[in-house]
Order: C-alpha cells, then sequence, then structure tokens
C-alpha cells in the first residue's frame, strides 16, 4: 500500500485567490506547482485522463497578465480547478472515460465551464470515471483504473473517483464532478473530501454528457466547505439552455458560512438508516459520534423515518437505466463518435460501432434499461418505479416536516478494495444511502469527520430539503470546524 | 437474495438496444440482468395503488423559448466530429438498404 494524501500550498481555491490577491502567487506559480505534484504522484494515483500542460500554461500567462493590467476577470481569476471528463469544455476532448468518444472534441463549453471561464478559472485537466458516470469504483474507465490516494490498493469510489483522487492527492485545488446517485459524494467520501449534490435544477446540465436526465446533477468536490459553497455561487442559477434549471435569485452561500452556530438545528436520524445490512460499525460510531457532536452544542435530535429506504436502489436501477438506454442511443457512430470500420450496412453500423465502443457496465445498463422499457414490461417495472419514486418523495416530504437536515452515511463502508465487487448487484447495493437523495431531488452533503482504523478515512452525509443548501453547508461547516467529533487523522 | 428473472431474453432486448454481443458476452449479461431484475422485483410488494408516478425531481411544466433566431453552433466545429466526410460539407454514412443482414442479434 501506498499513501498519498497531500495538500498543495495553497491547499484551496479561497487561499489561492486570496494569495494572488496578495500578489504573493501567481497563476503560473499555482499551475506549475500543481503540474510538479501531477508529474510524482499521477502516476500512481492515475486520476487524470489528460493534462495538457501548454493549455494550461497559456490560460495561467493570460490571467496573470489580465491581474497585472489591473483587469482581473474578479477573485478567482488565474485559480485552476480539475473538471470531470464528461462536463464539455470548447476544444478539448471529452470522452466520458468511453472509447466510443476517443477522438471526440467538444465544441461548446457546458453552462458550468462558461461560467468559471468568466470567473477566470484555469481548467486543469479532465478526470477519470466510471465510463459514461456509471459504477461506483472508478474501475470501469475504458483506459484506467484510479487509485484511492489514502490507500492505493482501494478504490476511489466513484463514479467522479479521478475528480476527488486529484484533490485529496493534492494535484488539484478543487475539481467539478457529476452526481445521479451519489456519484459526488461517495467518492468525497471514500477519499476524505468534501463532495455536494446540489439540488435537482440548481445547476444547469447543459454541456454535461447525460446519463438520467432527471437525475444527474454537477457539483464541486472540495477540500472544505467553504470551496463547495463558493463553486455552486459561481455554478448555480437559471440556463435558457437548460429548461429544467431553475429560476432562482442569486445565491452567496460563502458569506452565510460566517459565525456558524448550530444550536436550535434540528438534525433528523433516520431509523432505517441504522438498520441497512453491511453497515459496518465503524461508519457507525462515526454517524453516533457526529450526532452527538451536534447535539451536545445545542442541535435537537429527532428520530425521523424513511420508510421506503429499502425499495430505493431498485427504484433507481429501473430508472436511472430506463434513461440512460434512451440518452445512450443517440452514439450510433453516424455523426461524432466510434464508427465500426467493418459494418456492411447503416444498422450494421450501429450494432458494431456501440458493440465495440461500449464496456461492459454500460452495455448492462443499456441492456436492464432497455428491457424495464420493452413492451410487456413496462408498467411492471418502469411506471411502478416512478410511483415508488414519489412515495420516496414523501418519505422525504414528511422527514422535513420535523427536522432540517437529515444526518446518515454515506456508504455503508469506507472505501473497499479494488476487485472487491465481480457481481454488479452488490456494487449497486452499496449506494443505498446516496440513491434515495437523487430520487426525491433534493441536496446532501458528504463531509469527512475522521480516519478509520484501517487509516481509510470516515465521512458522513447531510442531507438538506430541495434548496436547502444553506443549511446543510453552514452544518457541515461546523462539523468541519468548531465540532469536529473525531481526533484528526495523522494526514 | 431475491429469485433471479427467468423470462429475459437477452438477444431480444440486445437486439432492440441495437447492442451486438458476443456469444460470452450474451451469457454472462443473461444471468447478471436475470439476478439484477430479480432483484428489481421487490418493487411488487410496495403499494401503489393512487400512486403517482414521478417523471423528474423537480416538477417542470412546458417552458417556451423566446421565438428569437440566434447563431448555431459552428458548422466546420461540428464537422471535425464526423467519422466520415464528403469535402468536410456532408456527413458520409454507410449504404442504408442492402449490404449484409445486421447484426447476429
Amino acid at each position: 500500500m501506498a499513501n498519498f494524501v497531500a495538500k498543495p500550498a495553497p491547499a484551496t481555491l479561497h487561499a489561492a485567490a486570496d494569495a494572488l490577491a496578495a500578489g504573493t502567487t501567481s497563476s503560473r506559480q499555482l499551475a506549475h506547482d500543481l503540474l510538479e505534484r501531477y508529474r510524482v504522484v499521477d502516476g500512481t494515483i492515475h486520476g487524470f485522463l489528460r493534462v495538457d500542460e501548454a493549455a494550461i500554461l497559456a490560460q495561467a500567462d493570460a490571467a496573470d497578465a489580465r491581474r497585472a493590467a489591473g483587469k482581473a476577470l474578479g477573485r478567482f481569476d488565474g485559480v485552476p480547478i480539475a473538471i470531470k471528463d464528461n462536463i464539455s469544455i470548447d476544444g478539448q476532448p471529452c470522452t466520458c472515460a468511453s472509447k466510443l468518444l476517443e477522438g471526440y472534441t467538444a465544441a461548446y463549453d457546458a453552462t458550468v465551464i462558461a461560467r468559471l471561464r468568466e470567473a477566470g478559472f484555469v481548467f486543469f485537466g479532465q478526470t477519470n470515471m466510471d465510463e459514461f458516470a456509471m459504477g461506483s469504483s472508478t474501475e470501469h474507465s475504458a483506459w484506467f483504473p484510479t487509485c484511492n490516494p489514502w490507500n492505493t490498493d482501494c478504490v476511489p469510489g466513484g463514479s467522479s473517483g479521478g475528480s476527488a483522487a486529484v484533490v485529496a492527492s493534492g494535484q488539484a485545488l478543487g475539481a467539478l464532478g457529476s452526481d445521479t446517485g451519489g456519484s459526488i459524494r461517495q467518492p468525497a467520501g471514500f477519499c476524505g473530501i468534501v463532495g455536494l449534490k446540489p439540488t435537482y435544477g440548481r445547476v444547469s446540465r447543459f454541456g454535461l454528457v447525460a446519463f438520467a436526465s432527471s437525475l444527474d446533477q454537477i457539483g464541486p468536490l472540495t477540500h472544505d466547505v467553504r470551496d463547495a459553497a463558493l463553486l455552486l455561487d459561481l455554478i448555480g442559477g437559471h440556463d435558457p439552455n437548460d429548461s429544467t434549471s431553475l429560476d432562482l435569485p442569486a445565491t452567496d452561500f460563502e458569506a452565510a458560512l460566517g459565525n456558524v452556530d448550530v444550536k436550535g438545528l434540528r438534525i433528523g436520524l433516520p431509523r432505517e438508516y441504522m438498520e441497512v445490512e453491511g453497515l459496518s460499525d465503524e461508519v457507525r460510531q462515526a454517524v453516533e459520534q457526529t450526532r452527538d457532536a451536534f447535539a451536545k452544542a445545542g442541535a435537537t435530535i429527532v428520530e425521523v423515518s424513511l420508510p421506503r429506504t429499502k425499495y430505493a436502489v431498485a427504484t433507481y436501477y429501473v430508472i436511472a437505466t430506463a434513461e440512460a438506454s434512451s440518452n445512450l442511443a443517440r452514439f450510433d457512430g453516424i455523426r461524432y463518435g466510434r464508427r465500426a470500420k467493418d459494418a456492411t450496412n447503416l444498422l450494421d453500423t450501429y450494432f458494431k460501432s456501440r458493440e465495440q465502443g461500449f464496456g461492459d457496465e454500460v452495455k448492462r445498463r443499456i441492456l436492464l434499461g432497455t428491457y424495464v422499457l420493452s413492451s410487456g414490461y413496462y408498467d411492471a417495472y418502469y411506471l411502478r418505479a416512478q410511483k415508488v419514486r414519489t412515495l420516496i418523495r414523501q418519505d422525504f416530504r414528511a422527514a422535513f416536516e420535523q427536522c432540517d437536515a437529515i444526518l446518515g452515511p454515506v456508504a455503508p463502508t469506507t472505501a473497499f478494495r479494488s476487485g472487491e465487487f465481480t457481481d454488479p448487484l452488490q456494487m449497486y447495493l452499496a449506494d443505498i444511502y446516496t440513491i434515495p437523495v437523487n430520487l426525491a431531488g433534493n441536496c446532501a452533503i458528504s463531509v469527512p469527520v475522521g480516519v478509520a482504523s484501517s487509516g481509510l478515512p470516515l465521512s458522513v452525509q447531510l442531507i438538506g430539503d430541495a434548496l436547502g443548501e444553506s443549511t446543510i453547508l453552514r452544518a457541515a461547516q461546523w462539523l468541519t470546524t468548531t465540532g469536529s467529533p473525531m481526533p484528526a487523522g495523522d494526514a | 437474495m431475491a429469485t433471479p428473472a427467468h423470462d429475459v431474453d437477452i438477444a431480444h432486448t440486445a437486439l432492440l438496444a441495437r447492442l451486438e454481443l458476443t456469444d460470452a458476452e450474451k451469457s454472462a449479461m443473461q444471468h447478471e440482468i436475470e439476478d439484477i431484475v430479480g432483484y428489481v422485483r421487490l418493487l411488487q410488494e410496495v403499494d401503489v395503488d393512487g400512486v403517482e408516478p414521478t417523471a423528474h425531481a423537480a416538477p417542470v411544466h412546458n417552458v417556451f423559448r423566446k421565438d428569437a433566431s440566434a447563431p448555431s453552433m459552428a458548422h466546420e466545429r461540428m464537422m471535425d466530429n464526423a467519422p466520415d466526410t464528403i469535402d468536410d460539407e456532408l456527413i458520409k454514412v454507410p449504404v442504408v438498404l442492402g449490404g449484409d443482414e445486421p447484426g447476429s442479434a
């Protein structure tokens, strides 16, 4: 085992912005330091799919020139950020870690990228992921698996495992990922960093390669809660190019983090969460110690019930795969992406291009989604799952009548070992704590609270109501600063 | 563990999904999809009488954009991603009718 946990200096996006403002560093220096770190550790971690050094330095130099001329685009002009490989950056490859999109170059910026570009961010590499964001371990990348920086024999989680690993290993100050069933929160939890899944509709999905459109959200993976808040302030908001994005006033979640206090905050503990089969003792204790820390600081602990928790994974794997089978129908080898060379006609081109381009997990999910939508099965599987989804939403509605935030595990265990799951269904079942949030459409944050006896990070999840980001960000800020429930790890 | 579902026709499903699977893939997928579908049948025990389906997490109504013209994305940038073109102007596609019968699926 090797351990590559490190924080770069400056360690966070806000610290880098402060250092640039103070003139104690330059964008080129920040990029240079991260490139140095990348060269030392990424041969072992494999968190990045691509790091285009020339493009990075050109962006950094442009930012430095703007700042020197007194024309900085704002506080973050020149700050580097890593991007998951399913988010379009104009002129950069965007492969979703799939052979099907090998050679594809994005011809436009995703809305989140356009917003970060306007703020002056430097795009520092594309991060590895499970192919088309389908997986919980980043072992399903078509190129190579990513390792957990805390223990390279373990997975970093997924599907945003590359984003989590590059932040945790000090190769990035922060990153963007996407979360369809836990793909930001679970890797953040496994890698001991902060990961936020915003409320559905808070962040535009324009330019994010679609997996399951009614569940997907883009969000931050960061070293601290403040960076998660400020990134959400920057990337959130209505976008005419995504009709599901909500028309909301501009936010300042970062400012709301000053002077946090949890007195009177009602923290809900779902009794079903502690009864999940396979929940490890240490994860249970981390949740209990966090509960006790909140209680000691004057929060009210309320037992709540989410009775349909046991149906969430089944509901998700019907709905998400159904949507995926439809979304991934666009990859036909005609207008872009891989086209099979040995096909005899148009239909054969579809069959062969998709056979050659997609990996096993993607094929499995397309088949499952096609099956549950096919004639004779639609009502029994897809329509029924949509109805159970309504009940899961109602469970959360009822729980949030009694509490302001829900506390629970991120996953039943800490990071598992590479190759540990050979049965796909067993890996799906480990998503029990993250999936319900996507089905209900509310927000949640994964927060590191300690280190397990194995040396791997222990994290908890705070779930908020729809548009309840301020509440969970403030609680998470308190938890990671004044309220830390457990002794800090030696990393 | 749930009982696997034995009514999954993987060859037919693969045909619908436009996936040409190898024989080895077909046999592995048959087994895995049966297991997952068997598990998903857990949903049959939920009482959903009178429950409306949820298609989207944030209920949205029909959204109209302004009826205004705007520049399209650059044609030549789009064509750069095409696997095969005629003079970088048109996407060249394989023969549509005829040729050998498609896929073994």
